[in-house]
């Protein structure tokens, strides 16, 4: 499909939904446009949404990791300045403004947590910053970068990695890891114990105490993950009707960029927000992992 | 919107970012934030007690103006009181010396009006005898009038 003609507001919708997908096409995929099926197994850009599904699970989203570790290069490489800066003289405006971050997280966690704050603040300030940068590029209009990356061959391009389910869940169940982690090595056998005979204390239901508190367990990280990646899909979507709206014609110009200024201005308040969200549900699930019931 | 290895990546890249912040991030920015809270409640600490002893420095140095001031005012009245009883004290021996110097100035007179006297006595017998004797021409004894005579002259 060549930049920029789409037949309508969908399917421009549907095109900008898409990520771009490096994966491993199987032998006997149906290529996309009618382009025969594939004849051998190789690794390749998919070239619609169909060739990318087709891929299943052995394929990367190229412009959400690019762009996730790009963000987060850039919020480590920010706090890392400040932190080697970082002296008890005076400290200028960058220091400061970063020192006003680092010190909301370390009260936000010392509030949950009520011990050494130390493996889960550094953990909630990571959280906070990158999801924070990742959520940020929504409000970059939604085909500043990707159209002239179309006009130079690459078909697809998103942006704001916290739209990508698999990055929001990603790092969602990387916190049950650590959960995990923490539980064993604070509670040692303690934490078996405690998912076998909660909620009920006898030999008899360890099964089905097993069951309630694995489900428990995994529900954590799928509603932190699923939770993130639904307000800024959500928030996507309308930023594409939005777009799609400006399109529409010379009549709904001033319309579309009033939408667009209001719903920007409401999601600088979102992606603070869900940022916030994720960073203090993380600090509960870890403080948790660290007190025995 | 595939679930894909994406996953397994982000989940890679966010253990590294965690795993740096632990590492390199916190530490030193905590330490320079504490280290700085330090600093401020010390020098506020310190701000403070400047100020409470600028204070108690004040008030000891009216406190020493007001004492000096009395102590003066107590000199100047001891030196006062002292210079009047030395002037009162000259004036006693002024009049005293006066006193004794004019006594003394009396009793020279007196002695020498008695000592003129006597001299005057002593020689009223030999004038008086000498007169007489011209008067008389001779006829009279001296050894017979001399009685007479001295009890003239001692009557003088």
């Amino acid at each position: 499909m060549a930049a920029g003609e789409y037949n309508d507001a969908g399917e421009y919708i549907a095109h900008h939904l898409v990520n771009l997908t490096y994966g491993r096409l199987q032998e006997g995929a149906e290529r996309c446009y009618g382009g025969g099926v594939v004849e051998t197994t190789h690794w390749t850009f998919a070239g619609c949404a169909a060739e990318a599904e087709a891929m299943g699970f052995m394929a990367f989203h190229v412009d959400s990791l690019v762009w996730a570790v790009g963000l987060g290069l850039i919020t480590m490489g920010l706090l890392f300045t400040a932190a080697r800066k970082a002296s008890p003289v005076a400290p200028g405006r960058f220091q400061c403004f970063i020192e006003m971050i680092v010190d909301f997280v370390g009260n936000t966690t010392k509030e949950v947590f009520h011990g050494r704050v130390q493996p889960i603040a550094p953990i909630a300030l990571t959280i906070f910053t990158w999801v924070f940068m990742m959520n940020l590029m929504k409000l970059v209009p939604v085909d500043l970068i990707p159209y002239p990356l179309e006009l130079m061959g690459v078909e697809y391009q998103k942006m704001a990695p916290t739209t990508d389910p698999n990055v929001t869940l990603g790092m969602a169940f990387f916190v049950l890891l650590m959960v995990i982690y923490y539980s064993i090595k604070v509670k040692g056998w303690g934490f078996l114990k405690e998912l076998s005979f909660t909620p009920f204390n006898t030999w008899v239901l360890i099964p089905v105490n097993l069951l309630l508190e694995i489900i428990g367990l995994l529900s954590k990280p799928i509603s932190l993950g699923l939770r993130l990646f639904g307000n800024m899909f959500a928030g996507e979507v309308i930023f594409l009707l939005i777009a799609a709206l400006f399109g529409a014609g010379l009549f709904f110009l001033p319309l579309a960029a009033g939408l667009q200024v209001l719903w920007a201005i409401f999601h600088i308040l979102v992606i603070v927000l869900q940022a916030f969200i994720f960073m203090v549900l993380t600090i509960v699930y870890l403080s948790m992992a660290h007190e025995d019931h | 919107m595939n679930f894909n290895l994406t996953f397994i990546g982000q989940m890679i890249a966010f253990a590294v970012f965690v795993w740096f912040c632990i590492k390199f991030v916190w530490p030193p920015l905590m330490n320079a934030i504490e280290e700085r809270q330090k600093t401020i409640t010390e020098g506020l600490a310190a701000a403070d007690r400047a100020g409470r002893d600028l204070e108690l420095a004040q008030e000891k140095a009216t406190k020493t103006l007001r004492e000096a001031r009395k102590e003066a005012a107590g000199i100047i009245e001891s030196a006062n009181k002292r210079g009047a009883q030395i002037i009162d004290e000259a004036k006693e021996s002024a009049r005293a010396e006066a006193e004794r110097i004019k006594v003394a100035a009396h009793a020279e007179i007196d002695q020498d009006v008695e000592r003129a006297r006597e001299k005057l006595r002593s020689q009223v017998a030999v004038l008086a005898l000498a007169g007489a004797e011209k008067v008389l021409e001779s006829s009279v004894d001296a050894n017979t009038h001399k009685a007479m005579i001295d009890k003239l002259a001692a009557n003088l």
